[in-house]
């Protein structure tokens, strides 16, 4: 797959303290690629970076098969954790600014932040100023500038924060939008649901260092235990639970379920199949309930870090 | 991409735009117009309260030298005590009472003046009466040892010492105090200029930090730019309210003079007074065309180039700075330890302006700090119109662009920096370790 950006070994200090310690990414071309970590891990300087905001110490980006240079502010959006907008300007005006800073024609900018305001229903903030709009208002303007050049990257630090649910919703069907429109989608974030919803790559950044990256299913079969959560109804169940606890290494089960059964989960060794531990159960009782514990994002994160 | 004109623009508008810069424009010189015309109406009804003063003279010959004038009027008193004149004076709510005892010597009678009054006199009437009685009584001393007055007087000889420089240049001291005057101006609006739009510069820095707009903004231009745009269109916004301010001024002070009658012309008869009484009129037409010979006598070009070019450098050397204190701090309460440094010199320089500008223009201290950068715009306009050699110009030009680049240079670091630091006040170690960020 082409990547249209890639990070090589950046190192980044500020005075004593490294913010990125040799850090490599490469963002496939066309996904949606989650860039995690906990807070003061070193996202945003990364971002940053890749902003031409911060120089690397060492190391460099390639965009698009080229070096990072100025030119390519027009190939980014970016809509940073911190942000905000003049609040004594009037949100068209503001709007039609930032749009030519990216170097969009005034012309261009009008035509196309008139769709947007359109799409997002947002029309009549025009002559508004931003002192007069809620924060989640303000987000949706934020949002629309970030996106309104066009950019083959979309940068989003923490892009729902300060949105209620259904303009989340909203903004992250844009984003999908976007991103089958051909836009590649950088995204930080520490909500582990939207990662798990959108992301197709992630990166997880901790303590300066780059300690996991790649694609997310990829990444979730390299942390599955073979471990299955298993659902069974017999006469016994005392009986089972200790026969099975023979043979397997198990533990209480937790979900819900409507019928009165054994729950257990069960781990199998690297090399058994799932099969022989079904046929075994059917041999036993009525299998009501038989899911591989797939470990979720944020289980990844957790113990990647923690491994770390 | 250069955006610089696009960030010029947008900060200039939004400053010319605000309706407080729009208030301020217009009510500013209203003011202060308003505030000329009060104190011009109120020292003339003043002075033009008429005073009534009593004179018991037992002497006899002090009396005839107190002639009245047009705010005071003196009535002699004959033939009465002096408790009986207090009285008359205190029914008559008479301003006071001048009592002279009664000598013949001169020597005795000056030390036998009083003046009664029921609340303190004004000083300057009381000063008024003394020269007047001072010149009587010695003029009396000197009649009595046989000299003639007369011949004094026509035999006293006023000096004015013609100043010429070697190269025929004609000076007085008339053209010293329109010297000063030009070189204060120049010097005092400066100093002005960079306090009033210096602190606009790093208030609308501190307003993109605390709006978190500002990384929106920098991922589309460089800091140093958005700085420069920023201090561009600021000072574009200052002139244009000067300007604003000068001809508002000007045609308000036209129409208020042309309300009030030639009143503000009035007002300034006191100091003319005073001028009439140390020389004659044909001294007056004089010192008129003294002053109108000064005025061209200035080096006119060199002041506007000079004015121009020191007013743009100094002006841009402090708001940078300014720009780089608002991107350290979170608010403006935090700007105050910052701001002294950068206040301390351009106080000085001021001061050294006043003090030893008017002093000495070519003396060592203010030829020294016309050449250090911090102080060197405010003392060089200063100096300017006593006329400085041009390579003194240049090379206190070129020292003060040498630290304009450096200090461009050092706050585009701190702002770079600082613009993304949030939550806590900066230390000054802080500061210089941005700076190798």
């Amino acid at each position: 797959m082409v990547n249209l950006l890639e990070a090589h070994a950046v190192s980044k200090k500020f005075g004593d303290f490294t913010a990125l310690n040799n850090v490599s990414i490469a963002v496939p071309k066309g996904s949606i690629f989650g860039l995690l970590g906990p807070n003061g891990a070193g996202k945003t300087t990364l971002i940053r970076v890749i902003n031409q905001i911060t120089m690397p110490d060492t190391g460099h980006v390639i965009l698009d098969n080229e070096p990072l240079q100025t030119h390519h502010i027009k190939d980014i959006g970016y809509l940073p954790e911190e942000r905000g907008l003049y609040k004594s300007m009037k949100v068209g005006e503001q709007a039609l600014y930032l749009a030519q800073l990216k170097g969009l024609s005034k012309q261009e900018a009008k035509t196309r932040l008139k769709y947007w305001f359109d799409r997002l229903e947002i029309g009549d903030w025009w002559n508004k100023k931003i002192q007069e709009l809620s924060k989640g208002m303000a987000q949706k303007i934020q949002f629309v500038v970030t996106v309104l050049h066009n950019p083959k990257l979309l940068i989003f630090d923490e892009p729902f924060s300060g949105f209620d649910p259904i303009n989340a919703n909203l903004i992250k069907d844009e984003i999908l939008r976007l991103k089958n429109e051909g836009a590649t989608v950088i995204f930080s974030t520490h909500r582990m649901e939207s990662v798990e919803e959108l992301c197709d790559h992630i990166a997880l950044i901790h303590q300066s260092n780059k300690i996991l990256d790649g694609k997310l299913t990829d990444i979730k079969k390299q942390f599955k235990t073979n471990t299955f959560e298993v659902g069974i109804r017999t006469n016994d169940e005392a009986a089972l639970q200790k026969e099975m606890a023979d043979r397997f290494v198990v533990s209480p089960a937790n979900f819900k379920t409507i019928e009165d059964e054994l729950k257990l989960n069960v781990k199998l060794s690297n090399n058994a199949s799932p099969n022989d531990l079904l046929r075994y159960l059917t041999s036993k009782g009525e299998v009501s309930h038989f899911v591989e514990l797939v470990p979720s994002a944020n289980d990844i994160f957790i113990q990647a870090v923690k491994n770390s | 991409m250069n955006h610089l004109p696009l960030i010029i623009k947008r900060e200039y508008l939004t400053k010319v735009k605000n309706k407080s810069f729009l208030i301020m424009t217009i009510l500013s010189p209203v003011i202060m117009i308003a505030l000329i015309a009060v104190v011009a109406y109120l020292s003339q009804l003043n002075s033009n309260s008429e005073r009534h003063i009593s004179v018991l003279d037992e002497s006899g010959v002090l009396s005839p030298v107190l002639e009245d004038t047009e705010n005071i009027k003196y009535s002699i008193l004959e033939q009465v005590s002096l408790d009986e004149a207090k009285q008359i004076v205190e029914e008559q709510e008479n301003y006071g009472l001048l009592y002279v005892e009664e000598h013949t010597d001169a020597n005795a009678i000056s030390k036998g003046i009083k003046f009664y009054s029921k609340e303190s006199p004004s000083i300057t009437l009381i000063s008024d009466l003394e020269n007047k009685l001072e010149r009587r009584l010695t003029d009396l001393n000197l009649e009595r040892e046989g000299v003639d007055v007369k011949k004094i007087k026509s035999a006293s000889i006023r000096v004015a010492i013609e100043q010429e420089s070697f190269e025929g240049e004609k000076t007085s001291k008339i053209d010293s105090i329109i010297k000063l005057a030009f070189g204060g101006a120049a010097g005092y609006l400066l100093f002005m200029f960079i306090i009033i739009y210096g602190n606009m510069i790093m208030r609308s820095v501190i307003e993109e930090k605390t709006s978190r707009i500002i990384e929106v903004i920098i991922s589309s231009v460089k800091p140093v730019q958005l700085m420069l745009g920023k201090i561009i269109g600021t000072s574009l916004a200052g002139i244009t309210q000067f300007v604003i301010w000068i001809v508002l001024g000007g045609v308000l002070l036209t129409l208020v003079s042309a309300i009030f009658g030639l009143d503000l012309m009035q007002s300034q008869m006191p100091q003319e007074e005073i001028m009439n009484q140390a020389m004659n009129n044909s001294d007056m037409a004089m010192e008129m065309q003294n002053i109108m010979v000064a005025f061209y006598n200035l080096p006119i070009t060199n002041l506007i180039f000079a004015f121009i070019l020191f007013f743009i450098g100094g002006y841009l050397l402090y708001s940078s700075l300014y720009a780089a204190i608002g991107a350290a701090v979170d608010n403006e309460t935090d700007t105050q330890q910052f701001l002294l440094p950068i206040l301390m010199p351009l106080i000085l320089a001021v001061y050294i302006g006043i003090f030893t500008v008017i002093e000495d223009p070519h003396g060592t201290v203010s030829t020294v700090f016309s050449f250090i950068p911090f102080t060197s715009p405010v003392v060089m306009l200063m100096r300017i119109p006593f006329g400085v050699p041009i390579w003194q110009q240049a090379l206190s030009l070129i020292l003060l662009l040498g630290t304009f680049m450096f200090t461009v240079w050092f706050a585009a670091k701190i702002y770079r920096v600082g613009i993304l630091m949030y939550g806590k006040k900066p230390s000054y170690k802080e500061l210089i370790k941005w700076i190798k960020y």
